[in-house]
């Protein structure tokens, strides 16, 4: 509740790597648990285990999870401390669900991805690294647990962080790993430094993810909204084109174009929260007023300034499948992107990454769980740019058509073609 | 009590910026689902959740109207301070106001009613709120849950798909990536959206504050006829008899939620202001549910359970 803004973080890694344990010990420590949950979580630890609270049982709400000892969707847990607000996505270990890695890993700021240390570093943490930094968190805490099974050797931790900041470093969109040697069961390292490891110069993982910035100041580009619907209050000239401002700030004055029509107008009022203002921020919900009477509708983008935004009909980019039924060319789905939503079709799968050893290769089609290149071309044309430069701009989800399941997950790449 | 509040003069000047986050967050949530889905309605029970979230609702259309109707499913069993202040709200935000009786719906043949001392009308909820649904049509219902509320509510989409039966998947939830909401259903099927997933308890009082939500005169503390029963102050009176052996006594409470009078415990609390409920709040060692809530601590899956059956 103060200075830096909310940090939001998602934890990943192997099946009983210590991922719900970590967490539990987080809110336990930052005095986060009340005491009906963790008398809650005394009891049921009693029914489902050994007799010591387990801490993992705070996140596993659901109960296949508590009765099977797993994590299968993501549990929202939230904290603060003197610091900073934190919301935190504990996510599943098991690959059957890494759909619901990606939901909770797709909105973070930082990945806490855990390695068992007797173990080391296997295929999920492989994968969830890859999802992890193609997603674009800012950083990945590489979290080596359990590192009072290893009697503390400074060596197997050295292996280990080394081994995953050498694989995160070769992948396609490389990020900065900070490693920790930690043991989340006994709080070692987490809130405050331990002595358990006089080896370990840096900081406790708390105090890290409490002054961790995660702003980029070199992201500030021109303003993007995607209008999500045009306020017209009755009996009134009023046209508000309503929507949550992306990439860059917007002002009264400032110029902006429409797309796709690409007609430009003047901003002559601006209004956040019910309230008249004169500029305001990424992230800021709001509705515009133009100084001319133009035909927007829902779907459309408004972008000032040196946007960089692209207006195409065929997309290419980086897939997270998620469903059952492969996808290959010729696949017909629905796609939404922004607030414009219409039919696409696969035009070619490119390759499918090989996530264990970072390389790629060609296929027809994309499995469940795969990540994969792939081409569409769109019934509508987008407003498109690079996931990588603009987060709201270059995100796409498509959607089964039969089921009307989210299907996948799709982050644009450079070139987009112009239409 | 007073709700006599402007609706179209919020500022949040002086707040803090992750509160001001939590706002563009919901109102972003309820402008995408009102458009995407052609009939939707907010489910507004009278309690503190419902209060912020048909707030916010309104400052999302602002200076428009309300595109869609409220939803109150009454158990029958409800505060009259709490069917008062509904009434005053709705009137004076001028929004339209749909009522589901759980009375009607026990006359009907459509549930039955438990007996005993612990009977509570709120599972029997989920039926009329469903029945509710179908008969008007509804494709998308905004709820006031929260993420921090439950264990199985911590797992629940911000858009939340439901079955033509009403149920909730938790084991097979649609995956939600970003928030690009994805509110595509079939005939039959709808959706629950819930706006404020990512708020706190203190996080809802701190906007009642800044925002001088009017909310119910139960919520501050006053002087209440109760009986301890299962470890909660239960309100005496109404669906509330007392037991043979049994004693009432008067105390000073406030409630910490506001749901069926049969299952809703009350606090010893002297915070009779916002300012003195936000201290309470923020040093609080037991959750509100598990504080006020019998219906919840049943069995640990109680909320899991009722959810799966159609509940908010």
């Amino acid at each position: 509740m103060s200075g830096l803004p909310t940090l939001r973080i998602a934890t990943a890694g192997s099946v009983d790597d210590g991922k719900s344990t970590l967490i539990g010990r987080l809110l336990h420590d930052t005095k986060t648990v009340f005491e009906d949950q963790l008398a809650a979580v005394a009891r049921a630890s009693r029914r489902y285990g050994d007799g010591e609270v387990n801490l993992a049982l705070l996140t596993d709400g659901l109960r296949a999870e508590r009765e099977q000892g797993i994590t299968i969707d993501v549990a929202y847990r939230y904290f603060a401390t003197p610091q900073r607000n934190f919301i935190v996505a504990d996510t599943p270990g098991h690959q059957q669900y890494t759909r619901n890695m990606v939901t909770g890993a797709s909105t973070a700021d930082v990945a806490i991805v855990l390695v068992d240390a007797r173990h080391g570093v296997v295929e999920q943490t492989r994968r969830h690294a890859f999802i992890a930094s193609l997603l674009g968190v800012r950083a990945i805490a590489l979290a080596v647990n359990k590192m009072d099974l290893v009697g503390w050797d400074h060596g197997v931790f050295e292996v280990i962080a080394k081994e995953a900041t050498a694989y995160v470093e070769a992948l396609p969109d490389p990020v900065a790993v900070v490693a920790f040697p930690i043991s989340a069961l006994e709080g070692d390292n987490l809130v405050e430094r331990s002595d358990r490891a006089p080896w370990y110069a840096g900081p406790a993982l708390l105090p890290w993810l409490e002054q961790f910035d995660a702003d980029l100041v070199a992201d500030q580009r021109g303003a993007r909204l995607d209008v999500q619907r045009v306020l017209r209050p009755q009996g009134s000239d009023y046209r508000g084109y309503a929507g949550r401002l992306a990439d860059g700030p917007l002002a009264v004055g400032d110029t902006v174009t429409m797309l796709p029509s690409g007609r430009r107008s003047t901003v002559v009022g601006l209004q956040r929260h019910g309230a008249a203002v004169e500029s305001a921020a990424p992230g800021h919900a709001v509705a515009v007023e133009l100084a001319d009477d133009v035909d927007i509708a829902r779907g459309d983008v408004l972008v000032a300034g040196d946007h960089g935004v692209r207006v195409s009909e065929e997309v290419e980019g980086t897939l997270c499948w998620m469903i059952d039924t492969p996808l290959r060319a010729g696949t017909r789905l629905w796609f939404k992107h922004g607030t414009r939503t219409g039919r696409a079709v696969v035009d070619e799968v490119v390759h499918v990454h090989d996530v264990t050893s970072a390389s790629r290769f060609a296929a027809d089609e994309v499995g469940l769980n795969d990540l994969a290149v792939v081409r569409l071309t769109l019934s509508e044309p987008v407003a498109a740019m690079s996931y990588r430069v603009s987060r709201e701009g270059g995100r796409m989800i498509l959607v089964d058509e039969a089921t009307n399941v989210t299907a996948g997950a799709l982050l644009i790449s450079e070139p987009v073609r112009p239409s | 009590m007073s709700t006599d509040t402007s609706l179209r003069n919020l500022t949040l000047a002086g707040t803090d910026a992750h509160l001001e986050s939590l706002v563009d967050e919901a109102i972003t949530i309820i402008r995408e689902v009102a458009t995407e889905c052609e009939n939707p309605v907010l489910l507004f029970s009278g309690g503190k959740d419902s209060a912020v979230l048909l707030h916010l609702a309104l400052l999302a259309f602002a200076p428009a109207r309300l595109p869609f109707p409220v939803l109150h499913v009454d158990t029958g069993h409800n505060f009259p301070e709490v069917i008062d202040y509904r009434d005053e709200f709705v009137r004076n935000a001028g929004v339209r106001l749909l009522v589901a009786s759980v009375q009607e719906s026990i006359d009907a043949g459509r549930v039955v009613e438990d007996a005993g001392p612990r009977a509570s009308r709120n599972r029997l909820q989920s039926v009329t709120l469903l029945d509710a649904i179908t008969e008007h049509g509804f494709d998308a219902a905004f709820g006031g849950g929260r993420r921090d509320e439950d264990k199985a509510r911590a797992k629940e989409r911000i858009v939340s798909f439901r079955d033509r039966h009403g149920r909730w998947d938790p084991r097979n939830q649609r995956p939600e990536p970003w928030d690009v909401l994805n509110a595509r259903i079939r005939k039959g099927e709808h959706l629950r959206a819930f706006p404020l997933s990512n708020w706190t308890e203190l996080d809802i009082w701190r906007y009642i504050a800044v925002a001088a939500v009017p909310l119910p005169s139960i919520y501050f503390s006053h002087r209440r006829t109760v009986v301890e029963r299962d470890g909660m102050l239960l309100n005496v009176g109404g669906p509330v008899v007392l037991e043979p052996g049994e004693v009432s006594f008067e105390e000073t409470v406030r409630y910490r939620t506001v749901g069926d009078m049969s299952c809703t415990g009350a606090v010893r609390s002297d915070a009779a202001t916002i300012d003195d409920v936000l201290a309470e709040v923020a040093a609080a060692r037991i959750t509100e549910r598990g504080a006020t809530r019998a219906d919840d601590t049943f069995s640990e899956s109680a909320m899991e359970d009722r959810k799966r059956e159609g509940y908010f």
